[in-house]
């Protein structure tokens, strides 16, 4: 039987889901503004992100009034825990995606010219397809997304690895670009967290569908 | 201007106090308690009542037992009358302005006005057809077409049309608990209250029961005004709009259902909603 306060779930759901939409957009737009080297796509990045907070801030607000007055059990109840978690995670996102923003900034107002962006594109990309998809196997309730999310997230370590390297060969070749390159591996290493946050929100879904820690369930299959 | 005050003023002169009043007063409540004392012969139940319950809304009253509760619905269509040791001490209770316990309010026409649904169904041994319309039969009304439409529209304001239209003529008791609890809210619809007064409607029901009168409570509050006694806070919780928390006869704190479960202001309410009380 559904009630009439099962609605108030349906928003949390869609705030979540708005809040996933606007981190994925600003995940994008802070690539853009490095690649375009583009100053107002930069700006509209940092200004995105106090909408993102806002969403978290209602989010908040709309789990602890549900929890008080609706008494949820079992997967509404992990619905209310994945999406203060869920949520805090985007919040992030939105934060990281500022920092390289402003990261962007720093390096186009020194006018230093550069040579390449590494792997960070490539992070980029292989970062924001985990947020995508977690996102995804939280709308589609769908478990094994999500499960294979969490091996992507080694790639993106990897190439954030190999990123540190070229970027500290580059200040060796030119030290007078120290400060480009050091804002670089800034960057790479942000889009590595997005990836990080992306990873979290596949296992705060797995929990949601299945009620069982996906980090034991990984566990048990690699002793198997 | 609501059905309440237009039949209440048959009975009181149209150039009293209170219709003035009400003229002035659009922002004024449905029902407001004022500085109200009531006691059962020696013994005061309730002390200084003060409360506004807002129109369309659903009012919970919460407490442990003996805190009053039932004592303050009862006084709110005067069901106390019938108490021989009911005395009120102090103070009064207006509906639309208009004092109820006014020697020139019929205290009849006001039940009808605000009708009352008890903690245990009590359908009477007649047909599903007879109970509903039992207080029209009362007033003398014998049109079939009439009978037959508030039949139909109270047992589907009840939420229990669908379950009985193809046995209306079977008795009210061979229903359910739950679907008798229905019965009586159908039968308190059908002489066209304004304001229900509810007395633990599901303290007998099972979690589905319960469920059921939760959606209709939630469906009721666009054409009535509810009053709930409950002992479940998280009933209160759910279908409520305002809480009014009692304590030993006193009003200890009223507010916004949101703001009661969330962070109520006085410790003592705090204490009782977290089951930290005694
Ligand atoms: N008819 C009566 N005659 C005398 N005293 C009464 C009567 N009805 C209630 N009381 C007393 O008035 C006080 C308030 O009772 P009331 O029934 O209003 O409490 P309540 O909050 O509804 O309790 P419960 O949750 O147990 O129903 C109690 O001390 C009770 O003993
Ligand atoms: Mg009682």
């Amino acid at each position: 039987m559904e009630r009439y306060f099962h609605e108030e779930l349906e928003a949390v759901r869609s705030h979540l889901m708005e809040m996933g939409e606007r981190a994925v957009e600003s995940a994008n737009l802070a690539l853009r503004a490095l690649e375009q080297r583009d100053l107002d796509i930069a700006d509209s990045v940092i200004e995105g992100d106090d909408i993102i907070d806002a969403i978290e801030t209602r989010i908040d607000e709309e789990v602890a009034r549900y929890i008080s007055l609706r008494a949820p059990v079992a997967k509404d109840l992990r619905l209310l825990f994945v999406a203060v978690k869920a949520s805090h995670d985007l919040e992030r996102v939105g934060d990281e995606a500022t920092s390289i923003a402003k990261r962007t900034k720093k390096i186009l107002a020194s006018n230093e010219t550069y040579r390449g962006l590494g792997r960070v594109p490539d992070m980029c990309e292989l970062a924001i397809s985990m947020l995508k998809e977690a996102l995804l196997s939280f709308i589609q309730e769908e478990e094994d997304i999500a499960h294979q999310i969490i091996r992507r997230d080694k790639e993106v370590d990897a190439l954030n690895r190999e990123n540190f390297k070229e970027f500290v060969e580059l200040m060796k070749d030119d030290p007078s670009k120290v400060d480009v390159y050091a804002e670089m591996i800034f960057i790479s290493k942000s889009f590595e967290r997005i990836a990080d946050h992306a990873k979290n929100i596949s296992e705060e879904v797995y929990f949601l569908l299945t009620s069982q820690s996906l980090k034991q369930v990984i566990k048990e299959e690699t002793k198997s | 201007m609501s059905l309440v005050s237009l039949r209440l003023q048959k009975e009181i002169k149209m150039d009293t106090p209170a219709v003035d009043s009400q003229r002035v007063d659009r922002n004024r409540p449905l029902i407001r308690i004022s500085d109200f004392d009531f006691s059962y012969g020696d013994k005061q139940a309730l002390f200084d009542i003060n409360m506004d319950i807002a129109e369309h809304k659903v009012t919970a009253f919460i407490g442990p037992s003996g805190c009053g509760k039932s004592t303050l619905l009862r006084c709110l269509n005067r069901m106390n009358d019938l108490i021989e040791s009911a005395r009120i001490n102090r103070g009064k209770v207006e509906v639309n302005g208009v004092d109820i316990y006014d020697e020139r309010v019929d205290a009849t026409e006001l039940r009808k006005r605000i009708g009352m649904v008890f903690q245990k169904s009590n359908p009477f041994p007649k047909s599903i057809y007879e109970n509903v319309i039992y207080g029209l039969r009362i007033q003398g009304i014998k049109k079939k077409s009439q009978l037959d439409e508030t039949v139909e529209r109270c047992l589907k304001g009840a939420a229990l049309w669908e379950e009985v239209k193809d046995r209306l003529d079977t008795s009210g008791l061979s229903l359910s608990g739950g679907q008798q609890q229905r019965l009586c809210i159908a039968r308190a619809m059908a002489v066209g209250p304004e304001v229900l007064l509810m007395d633990e409607p599901c303290s007998a029901l099972d979690p589905v029961a319960t469920a059921k009168i939760e959606e209709l409570i939630h469906e009721l509050k666009n054409d009535y005004t509810i009053v709930i006694v409950t002992h479940n806070m998280q009933q209160a919780a759910r279908v409520s709009d305002q809480t009014a928390f009692f304590y030993m006869g006193n009003l200890i704190e009223m507010n916004a259902t949101d703001q009661i479960f969330m962070s109520p202001d006085k410790e003592q309410t705090e204490a009782y909603i977290s089951g930290r009380f005694g």
